[in-house]
């Protein structure tokens, strides 16, 4: 069986979204209400990752690099770099986009797995993190629609 | 009569469900009777929300007296002491009477063709160079609707810009937002007769003795009367309406999501619920109740630091009178998580199907005369007749009544918000920033900031005032504005009533109405429709309420059959029915709704289709959001929450009362509140000079002992410095307030900064 390798996929995909959404909010300081969201949809993060804990307890779980790989191609400086500027959040907003949309998919290969083992407990856990994971996406294409034209055609330099 | 001292004045008690008594207050310039005036004007009161109608006396040609209208729906005759004396006594003392132009660093008088033509000189340069994304607009709650109308079409179908919006962000956005979210569309619900007839009134986050001072007399006239309604009131401080009340809720500042929680829970678990109607006209009741299921009385007691037992007491209260209404302002509009709380207000009422008839309603009230108007006619962040900026058709109707592109009109995302368009211009991508009736420099969050974006070289500043404040000071432009009594117009109040405000006296010198000075600035940009024809078409106040009529024909604020001529004499009229939702069927139909609406907690929006997929069918939604500890918590080293809000006394930042001899010497100087407790451990007594200070800045004012709950200090936020000689910028509450908003209606978090308080050596 590889659910454990998508329990573990699973995990570190959260858990470097949850340093991603820190990461994104600490270096936009300036934008108050990116600051403030990204804290709080990281710590609704770690408690996904927390209830994961027994789902880990019994299927174990398998540690792959890929999300971290995503992120390092994502954030091209590392975790330090927030770009600056317009632009900059956009992209960087873009980036946790993506990283989120990986572990979207990612729960969904689970949850599939969990329908077919009638574990209820990991299909609660599973609903509970797909919700999670919409609001996500959803701010995050909120927020980008939002500033991607003055971003793109009113910032000069 | 002596208004300063006797705030509320005389009691008029009245059995319940009977018409408010008449009492008509007037107060004329001393020295002066009746007999000496020449005429009166009809207007109402633009220093609260409230709109007490009102007759201007006129002699000579200068307005020297006010009388309350014994015939209005809103105030029965009454006037609060803001109304009486700092309506008029303004008038001719220091105003703006020519345009000014900033040359070699300093402001200097000019003719309006040289200011009007730099204005638009320099609109026109950056419409070439950057396009319309360039321009902002930061308007007011104090404007008439016709001035807001035809800044909407300017911004929105002449230049073509999302960055609109008005002070309003600061004082109604979250009543706008709440109403959107629950009910589908903005419009207040309930009527203040519904306060003449209820046996339990719930005022959240509301000294309405301070605020609406008027309204407040009404609260008495029941309080005082036969058969009294129960009072309970949410506030961290000891105000007036908390010592009248009978259950006080103080929660901690920044808590008030879980306090509403706790209480909409209790409703649930002890069977306070109509589920009939809960299941015949909501939406949303499953994920309301597992939202607050965490939320026991026990733990709400913690979060806040109450007495769990006021807490069942208040919910035992709202769940078994028979009606009840509810009032909401900027203590839940002006805190964390503002739109969630205040939506939970309208969910205890769904919960009860306590709304649509008398005594029974939600009052989300608004802090300015005139910031309805914004909202309904699109001036503010939303677009005019509560359209959708989501929803295509609705910009069609628009490029239709406009005759423009619907491409023309910003609608790719909702309509730029206050605190955005500041930060545009910090970036230097909005760098043409029209302020008009509103002193940003006194009354945004974190002051200093705000000075520096107003210096900033890259951006051109225009600044449309009846006086000279802190904000023209860092204008490239100033534009002298006619006030109130100097021009037409009509304004609509907390409870959709409009009222007609006629001209009564010329305005000084060159000033200008606000009206007049869009319009000279629209012919010289020479904006046109599609078929070359000049995009507005009308010349004055009348002209653009007709048009205004027609922009809202079939929209919820349907003003299409009020008329100049209709609002002549009587009482003010509401838009709508006295009352809204009667029949129990809301405006959330996907294609007639204002909005789709938002997650509570990050103010994501939500997409047509999944909006469309709940199939809201003129039901309300019952929104719920989870309580979350806000971003700034008291910490070692600012160990006090401070709020900020208003004194009676005065009215924002004290451009017009601040002018009244009576209100000045009432309120001279800022101060701190703080409680006993906290001042003995400080060593302070009433009176001591303190530095009250956050992480963005200081203010140095004088104790006032009392009144707030320990750990918790206030400032009232009117005091600016147009009126010191001093340089220092020590006197503004905004200097400690910080850049940070609710994720919903984007209304800055005034309520909640950390500070300490050092007594001052010397």
């Amino acid at each position: 069986m590889h659910l454990a390798t998508y329990v573990g996929l699973l995990h570190s995909s959260l858990r470097t979204l949850a340093d991603a959404f820190r990461a994104v909010g600490d270096g936009h300081g300036e934008e108050p209400d990116v600051k403030t969201t990204c804290q709080v949809l990281a710590g609704r993060i770690d408690g996904q990752v927390e209830r994961l804990g027994p789902i880990v307890e019994r299927y174990g779980e398998h540690r792959e690099s890929e999300p971290e790989r995503l992120r390092a191609a994502e954030f091209e400086a590392g975790f330090t770099g927030a770009r600056s500027g317009g632009v900059g959040l956009v992209r960087d907003l873009q980036d946790l986009y993506a990283l989120t949309s990986f572990t979207d998919i990612t729960w969904t290969v689970v949850g599939q797995a969990a329908q077919g083992l009638r574990d209820q407990e990991l299909l609660d856990t599973v609903t509970a993190g797909t919700q999670d994971t919409a609001r996500q996406l959803a701010w995050l294409r909120t927020r980008i629609k939002e500033a991607a034209p003055q971003a793109l055609i009113a910032a000069h330099g | 009569m002596d208004r300063i001292a006797d705030i509320w004045g005389p009691r008029t008690p009245h059995t319940p469900g009977a018409a408010w008594p008449v009492r008509v207050d007037q107060h004329l310039e001393e020295g002066l009777t009746e007999s000496d005036v020449d005429r009166w004007v009809q207007s109402a009161c633009v220093l609260c929300s409230n709109g007490c109608a009102c007759d201007v006396a006129v002699k000579d040609g200068r307005m020297v007296g006010v009388r309350g209208r014994a015939e209005d729906v809103v105030n029965r005759g009454r006037l609060g002491p803001k109304g009486l004396y700092g309506s008029w006594q303004w008038s001719d003392t220091d105003r703006l009477t020519r345009p000014l132009v900033r040359e070699n660093g300093k402001l200097v008088e000019t003719d309006w063709d040289t200011a009007m033509d730099l204005v638009v000189r320099r609109s026109k340069e950056l419409l070439n160079e950057v396009g319309p994304l360039s321009h902002g607009f930061y308007t007011s709650g104090q404007l008439f609707l016709e001035e807001y109308y035809t800044l909407a079409v300017i911004g929105k179908a002449g230049l073509g810009t999302p960055h609109m919006d008005g002070n309003t962000r600061l004082c109604t956005a979250t009543a706008a937002a709440a109403l959107k979210e629950t009910f589908g569309a903005d419009g207040q619900p309930g009527t203040y007769t519904d306060i003449d007839v209820c046996d339990a009134l719930f005022l959240f986050g509301h000294n309405m003795a301070e605020t609406q001072t008027v309204l407040w007399s009404r609260v008495l006239d029941r309080l005082e009367g036969p058969d009294r309604p129960v009072l309970v009131a949410v506030d961290p401080r000891e105000t007036k309406v908390a010592q009248h009340a009978d259950v006080h809720l103080a929660p901690l500042p920044g808590t008030n999501q879980a306090l509403m929680n706790g209480l909409v829970r209790e409703l649930i678990t002890r069977g306070w619920v109509d589920h009939e109607y809960v299941k015949a006209h909501t939406i949303g009741f499953a994920e309301l109740k597992q939202t607050v299921e965490p939320y026991t009385p026990e733990h709400v007691a913690e979060v806040c630091r109450i007495d769990a037992n006021d807490l069942r007491r208040a919910a035992e209260l709202f769940g078994t009178k028979d009606r009840v209404v509810s009032t909401v302002l900027q203590g839940f509009y002006q805190s964390h998580q503002a739109t969630a709380a205040s939506c939970q207000v309208n969910n205890l009422h769904l919960l009860r199907g306590m709304i649509g008839s008398p005594g029974r309603g939600v009052l989300q009230m608004n802090g300015q005369p005139t910031a309805q108007n914004t909202r309904e006619t699109g001036a503010d962040g939303d677009l005019p007749g509560f359209r959708n900026w989501s929803n295509p058709q609705h910009i069609e109707q628009l490029a239709r009544l406009w005759n423009v592109e619907p491409l023309t009109i910003p609608h790719w995302a909702p309509p730029t918000h206050a605190m955005q368009i500041w930060r545009y211009a910090e970036q230097g991508t909005i760098r043409f920033l029209w302020i008009s009736g509103t002193n940003p420099a006194v009354s945004l969050p974190e002051l200093s900031r705000v000075r520096a974006i107003l210096r900033q070289e890259n951006l051109f500043v225009v600044a449309q005032d009846g006086f000279r404040t802190e904000t023209t000071e860092l204008a490239d432009v100033v534009l002298p504005a006619a006030l109130w009594g100097e021009k037409h117009g009509t304004f609509t109040n907390a409870t959709r009533t409009v009222h007609l405000s006629e001209q009564a006296v010329e305005p000084p010198g060159e000033a200008r109405s606000d009206l007049d000075i869009f319009l000279d600035y629209a012919r010289r940009m020479d904006f046109h429709d599609k078929d070359g024809d000049v995009l507005i078409k009308w010349k004055d106040a009348e002209g653009a309420f007709d048009a205004w009529r027609e922009c809202s024909r079939g929209r919820p604020c349907d003003y299409s059959d009020l008329s100049y001529e209709r609002l002549r004499g009587g009482s003010g009229i509401p838009w709508g029915t006295e009352r809204l939702y009667g029949d129990h069927r809301f405006p959330t139909d996907p294609d007639y709704c204002e909005d789709y609406g938002h997650d509570l907690l990050t103010g994501a929006t939500t997409t047509p289709e999944q909006y469309r997929a709940k199939q809201p069918g003129g039901r309300a939604f019952l929104k719920a959001a989870e309580y979350v500890p806000g971003p700034e918590q008291p910490s070692a080293e600012y160990p006090f929450v401070c709020t900020t809000g208003r004194t009676v006394y005065h009215f924002h930042t004290r451009t017009k009362t601040g002018r009244s001899r009576r209100l000045r010497d009432a309120a001279p100087e800022p101060w701190v509140e703080v409680s006993a407790e906290d001042a003995a451990e400080l060593g302070v007594a009433q009176g001591d000079v303190v530095r009250v200070e956050s992480e963005r800045g200081a203010v140095e004012v004088s104790v006032r002992i009392g009144r707030c709950r320990q750990g918790v200090v206030f400032l009232p936020f009117h005091y600016g410095y147009w009126d010191t000689d001093s340089d220092e910028h020590d006197r503004a509450a905004n200097e400690l307030t910080a850049t940070r908003w609710d994720p919903v209606s984007k209304q800055p978090v005034f309520k909640v900064s950390s500070v300490r308080i050092t007594k001052r050596e010397g």
